[in-house]
């Protein structure tokens, strides 16, 4: 019983994690209908960011956070403004074979600078540091930090949203762009900070995964999709709902894993299939697209 | 009042002489045992079936406008059809071929329905979530090596063919058999009413809905017939190869990025562009391979340049500045005054 509790744990704790890959991806879609293919190299990009700060400044991983955030907003604002804006428009592939190219380019040249060697982040003591919950489910202190971090920044996505002058831009944007440029919103300029945001996030992200889990140069797409089926879990466009998908996710991942190693990956795919053909707008959608 | 004849016509100058081509290019191919080595036999047979993928691709994205980066999942399904099928049940490879074409149409029923919910992009992204699941499943396989993958053993190989070389020449004139009859096949589609439809869906899906085409059905016909053809493509790289794997079947570079480069450089939503297209990409994979990831890397770069700058890809800049096509696929009509008796003087 106790056994599988810790299970569900850890599913739910890792879920917080997806609910990040894929609260950015949720963010540019809503914003401006672009679906990022190379946002799980981007993750990885940041991953690969944080290595760097964290060897040259000898920082700690949380901490290099305070440059890595800043430096992921900064390359996704001059993405969208240089090369995703031009993308735009009725047609759907040149954003999504643009991004996919993109995804290729991100790949090698990680390839090429830092090799297929597996990387990990150190945080030091914090990594084995555990509490008991209650009798026999342990809770690591570094998943139970991602997890509210995780929260703070939905929350903090959500505040943004409706509470701020940005977030009225967005939505603006996001309703009908043609008006919001009538208004004196220069789209090109919400568009790249939506996505300077989004790359905001994925940089908390990616210091996470970096410090969870060994990465290398190739693990992007597989973070693309789990982000993606957490975003069609909880519904298109709903902020909380990317939780929600993020967290059922992880427990389908984790629970699969329980039953055979092999079935980690499938549990969560087959969870994601499953919502598809029974509730295809997920559980909490808000804009149907 | 003089009366007009009117009639459809399909070819043009330029289409004539490329039907002229294309056959002598074809009798030069089927030739190619008798003046090519090993070496060029098989790099022409790769290039057959790339050629057979990316047209497939370009029915499916190029003119339905069904984006998927999850075609791996009909290949990698075709390749293990064939391996299990010639393996566990011992059909004849050849059989097999034949046999992975309409399982896979069946399979891709049930997946469409389930992709089919997510729109535009999501779409896409749903289709290689389905490839993914079909590259878990298969490493489960414990008869086919499960995640390390499986060879054809080697009295099925001599079962094919007594040596070496005749095997390697039965290969080639398949992959260019198949890849032929795949092209013909997406040319008689494309003349037919259903290809007018298609057309139209590719121009303008709500002009084209509007006008009373039932988009949906057309575009679950075309995925169907799509991984149909992808599925047998499979089967015969894989036969080529002699090896498969979970990791190789279900690739997503080989089989969805590269052709989709192949595609996009090519012109997508013209039947030519996958021809050029692969072209382009091995005379690029012999001269640059040898940059190992910097190769990709560039590729990855002229595909986003051509989108963002030449979106119709090297075919379309050249159709539209010649009005070239090699294949007679356009309609014109042909207006022609009648010969009136009543009329003449």
């Amino acid at each position: 019983m106790t056994e599988w509790l810790n299970v569900i744990l850890q599913g739910v704790l890792i879920g917080g994690l997806y609910a990040m890959f894929a609260a950015g991806l949720s963010l540019i879609f809503g914003v401006m209908r672009l679906v990022n293919i190379a946002h799980g190299d981007l993750i990885v990009l940041a991953a690969y960011v944080a290595l760097m700060v964290t060897q040259t400044l000898g920082l700690d991983p949380l901490t290099s956070l305070l440059l890595v955030v800043p430096a992921m907003a900064l390359i996704g604002y001059a993405l969208q403004r240089l090369l995703l804006n031009r993308t735009l428009g009725d047609d759907l592939l040149p954003p999504l074979l643009v991004t996919f190219g993109l995804s290729i380019i991100i790949q090698n040249g990680l390839l090429e600078l830092f090799t297929a060697d597996s990387r990990k982040l150190q945080a030091g003591a914090i990594e084995v540091q555990t509490f008991q919950m209650m009798e026999g489910v342990w809770v690591g202190a570094l998943p139970l930090i991602q997890f509210i971090v995780a929260v703070a920044v939905i929350a903090g996505l959500q505040m943004l949203f409706y509470r701020t002058a940005l977030g009225r831009a967005f939505r603006a944007t996001s309703d009908d762009q043609a008006v919001a440029q009538l208004m004196g919103l220069d789209t090109r300029h919400v568009f790249a900070m939506a996505m300077a945001l989004s790359l905001a996030v994925v940089a908390i992200a990616g210091v996470f995964l970096a410090v969870r889990a060994n990465f290398d140069p190739s693990i992007g797409p597989a973070r693309l999709i789990f982000g993606f089926e957490a975003v069609i879990i909880g519904g298109l466009g709903s902020m909380w709902g990317t939780l929600a998908g993020g967290v059922i996710l992880g427990v389908s991942q984790a629970v699969g894993a329980q039953i055979d190693p092999g079935w980690q990956l499938l549990a969560g795919h087959l969870a994601f299939l499953a919502i598809l053909a029974v509730r295809p707008q997920g559980l909490f959608p808000k804009v149907s697209g | 009042m003089s009366q007009i004849a009117s009639k459809v016509e399909h070819s043009t100058r330029s289409s004539r002489i490329g039907i002229v081509l294309i056959l002598a290019t074809l009798a030069v191919l089927a030739l190619a045992p008798f003046w090519g080595d090993r070496q060029t036999l098989r790099l022409l047979a790769e290039m057959y079936a790339f050629v057979a993928l990316a047209s497939l691709w370009n029915l499916l994205a190029g003119y339905a406008g069904l984006v998927s980066v999850g075609q791996q999942a009909f290949v990698g399904f075709g390749g293990y059809l064939l391996f299990w099928l010639v393996i566990v049940a011992g059909v004849h490879p050849l059989v097999a071929i034949l046999i992975a074409g309409p399982v896979a149409a069946i399979i891709a029923v049930p997946v469409a329905a389930l992709t089919f919910r997510l729109r535009g992009a999501y779409f896409a992204i749903g289709t290689w979530v389905v490839a993914e699941v079909f590259r878990l499943l298969a490493s489960q396989i414990s008869v086919l090596g499960g995640g390390s993958g499986i060879s054809l053993p080697a009295a099925m190989v001599i079962s094919m063919a007594p040596t070496r070389q005749a095997r390697e020449f039965e290969i080639y004139w398949l992959a260019l058999a198949l890849t032929v009859i795949v092209l013909a096949a997406i040319v008689a589609l494309l003349r037919s009413r259903h290809g007018l439809a298609l057309t139209a869906i590719r121009d303008n899906e709500l002009a084209a809905q509007s006008n009373g085409i039932g988009v949906m059905r057309i575009k679950l016909i075309i995925y169907v017939l799509v991984a149909f053809g992808t599925s047998m493509v499979g089967a015969l790289i894989f036969l080529q190869k002699l090896r498969i794997s979970p990791d190789t079947a279900f690739s997503v570079n080989d089989w969805t990025a590269f052709v989709i480069f192949i595609t996009v450089i090519g012109g997508i939503g013209r039947i030519e562009g996958p021809i050029i297209g692969t072209i382009i990409f091995f005379a690029m994979r012999q001269t640059l391979s040898d940059l190992g990831s910097l190769y990709l890397l560039i590729m990855g770069a002229v595909a986003i340049v051509v989108m963002l700058w030449a979106p119709k890809g090297l075919w379309g800049l050249i159709a539209e500045r010649y009005g070239w096509q090699a294949l007679p696929l356009q309609r014109r009509l042909v207006l022609t005054p009648k010969e009136n008796a009543g009329r003449k003087p």
